[in-house]
């Protein structure tokens, strides 16, 4: 090794400056091959942002054009007329469907955590294997009996009746999540608070649910993304159009319900609808990710 | 009187009747959503259950119209097929993409972003997006074959089966290659950095290093992403239901998608609960294979 370095090429470098330099020009490769890719992934959602801002005639000229001659926000305004009442109603229904199914997520996981992580009680296990062992049963299979039931109930085409079929599909990974989350908070803590008298729902809500904070924003965050895209419960559930979800709503404009179809509209749904989960997830992606590795990596 | 009974019971029974009132709203939840509508799937599926009528108990009949239906097995080969052409590219790209961004460089963390974002997107929404790229008229991708004369003319992506499932294959990778990229990075992550050092002074060259170190090491996390993957494409929906409305000639029509026409369109629902049996067996032996591969390497 030492005679080799001592060794000089043509050029007058030593090899341990040829070394050098082509471990900066491999460097200087793997940044260019990320940044070639990084540009198609994030093409489609700036084509989409660059044909909402163009003028509605242009966003259907054939063929297109790549970058808008004026910039107008005329497809977003289109769209708040557009259907029977407007993207404004289908923002609301979806932000409360959301909503519903963050809150609900939040309570019963977090009641549910902190009863299977830190009582005993007869059938506890049981309990906990039926509740985990729904993570193995897809909701597109159970979807006809929760329509019938739903019918049944009169909570069909109801905004709290979709909700309540969220919050279901998001409890397996929020129970899992949230009995991890109060596993990891030692004993002490609670046990010289239970022995001066505190109740146990006031020590969780006074001194745990600070502890546990991250687990539930975490719980909050999927529980959010996943109620604000899901398509095919909403399109099951909802046959009122007044009541439709953003992506369901969307979908009647790609299908030209309203008339011919209008993608220049179609575009501007598709940002408005992008931007609160992208935005979720860009705040606070650390706990996303911990989301993903404590709910798939470590069970 | 419930109030002295409360009172009688030592401070362990109360613990325990705490704990059951801690969970009860989260298994009421589940009994009521999950296990009622999973008992009443397999009801439901040896009735004629129109939505409104006389329901009426038939046995079997459903499943054996089940090996009748021509559109049902061609939705289950279909299904098959879309998941094991899918597949691969996830996995190739997904892998190449978790080398990329493995170290620690700078501003790696910005592409790791941007490779995952399309995953948060949901899978409707990033369909109406790409509908409309693969649009022959207004399209951007015959915009831009058209301009490098690579295409004589317009194509029509959507409207032959063989393209539309490669456009639509394309489709998900985009939407999905960034969750593979992240289970699989955490699989690459946890490999020591000296037994790439150790084989490297051994003379191992990179795909020795590959086979021999990497790939084996990360069975765990191949194996998992590759069973959320597999288990993902077969209840696609919204891709076919969007993008070509189970077209051309009914060439794109997975089986959620066969299920949803039975049930919801013509209203034959114990048909459609009989279909969601089988497409449940199938997943469990899925999940099954999951935990086996998973459980053996411990």
């Amino acid at each position: 090794m030492a005679t080799s370095s001592m060794q000089a090429d043509p050029t007058g470098l030593s090899q341990q400056e040829i070394r050098r330099l082509r471990r900066r020009a491999l460097l200087a490769l793997r940044y260019l091959i990320l940044v070639v890719l990084a540009l198609l992934f994030l093409f489609p959602i700036l084509w989409s942002f660059i044909n909402s801002i163009k003028l509605p005639s242009e966003a259907l000229a054939v063929p297109p054009t790549y970058l808008p001659t004026e910039v107008s926000i005329k497809n977003y305004e289109e769209l708040t007329t557009y259907g029977k009442i407007g993207i404004a109603q289908h923002v609301y229904n979806s932000t409360v469907v959301a909503l519903i199914t963050v809150a609900g997520s939040i309570v019963l996981s977090t009641l549910g955590g902190y009863g299977f992580a830190r009582f005993n009680f007869p059938g506890k296990n049981v309990l906990f294997i039926m509740v985990l062992s729904t993570l193995m049963i897809p909701f597109q299979s159970i979807l006809i009996p929760l329509f019938v039931m739903i019918v049944q109930v009169d909570l069909h085409d109801t905004l709290f009746g979709l909700a309540l079929v969220y919050i279901t599909f998001q409890l397996p990974f929020g129970i899992f999540l949230m009995r991890n989350s109060f596993l990891a908070v030692p004993h002490e803590i609670e046990e010289s608070a239970l022995l001066d008298g505190c109740s146990s729902l006031s020590v969780l809500y006074r001194l745990m649910l600070r502890l546990v904070m991250p687990g539930i924003v975490t719980v909050a965050i999927y529980a959010f993304i996943n109620s604000w895209n899901e398509f095919l419960a909403a399109l099951i559930f909802m046959s009122d159009q007044d009541n439709f979800t953003l992506p369901v709503f969307l979908t009647t404009i790609r299908y030209g319900i309203w008339g011919d179809v209008n993608w220049g509209a179609l575009q501007a749904g598709v940002i408005v609808s992008i931007i609160p989960s992208l935005a979720i997830f860009l705040a606070l992606q650390r706990y996303y990710m911990d989301g993903l590795m404590g709910g798939a990596v470590k069970n | 009187m419930g109030q002295t009974a409360l009172l009688n019971l030592s401070w362990e029974q109360r613990r325990k009747l705490t704990g059951l009132l801690f969970v009860t709203p989260t298994v009421a939840f589940v009994t009521v959503f999950f296990i009622i509508p999973l008992i009443m799937t397999i009801y439901m599926s040896f009735h004629d259950w129109p939505l409104f009528g006389e329901r009426a108990f038939i046995g079997l009949a459903n499943y054996e119209e089940l090996g009748k239906d021509r559109q049902y097995l061609k939705s289950l080969d279909f299904t098959f097929r879309y998941t094991a052409l899918v597949t691969p590219p996830i996995f190739i790209l997904g892998f190449i993409l978790a080398s990329l961004v493995r170290h620690n460089i700078r501003y790696i963390g910005i592409f790791r972003t941007i490779f995952f974002l399309p995953v948060v997107i949901g899978l409707g929404v990033s369909s109406l997006l790409w509908v409309w790229m693969l649009d022959d008229r207004i399209g951007v991708f015959n915009k831009i074959l058209l301009d490098f004369h690579l295409v004589p003319k317009a194509q029509l992506f959507l409207g032959r089966p063989n393209t539309a499932m490669n456009v639509i294959i394309l489709s998900v990778v985009w939407k999905t290659v960034g969750f593979t990229m992240i289970l699989l990075l955490a699989g690459l992550q946890a490999i020591p950095d000296e037994l790439y050092e150790s084989a490297e002074v051994d003379g191992a060259g990179y795909f020795r290093k590959l086979f021999y170190i990497t790939l084996p090491l990360m069975r765990r996390f191949i194996a998992l992403a590759l069973i959320l993957s597999v288990i993902g494409s077969i209840l696609s929906f919204d891709q076919f239901y969007i993008m070509t409305r189970g077209g051309p000639r009914n060439s794109t029509i997975s089986i959620v998608f066969w299920i949803f026409n039975n049930s919801f369109t013509y209203f034959k629902m114990g048909y459609g609960a009989a279909m969601s049996i089988v497409l449940l067996g199938i997943l469990v032996a899925l999940t099954g294979a999951q935990l086996y591969v998973l459980r053996e390497k411990e």
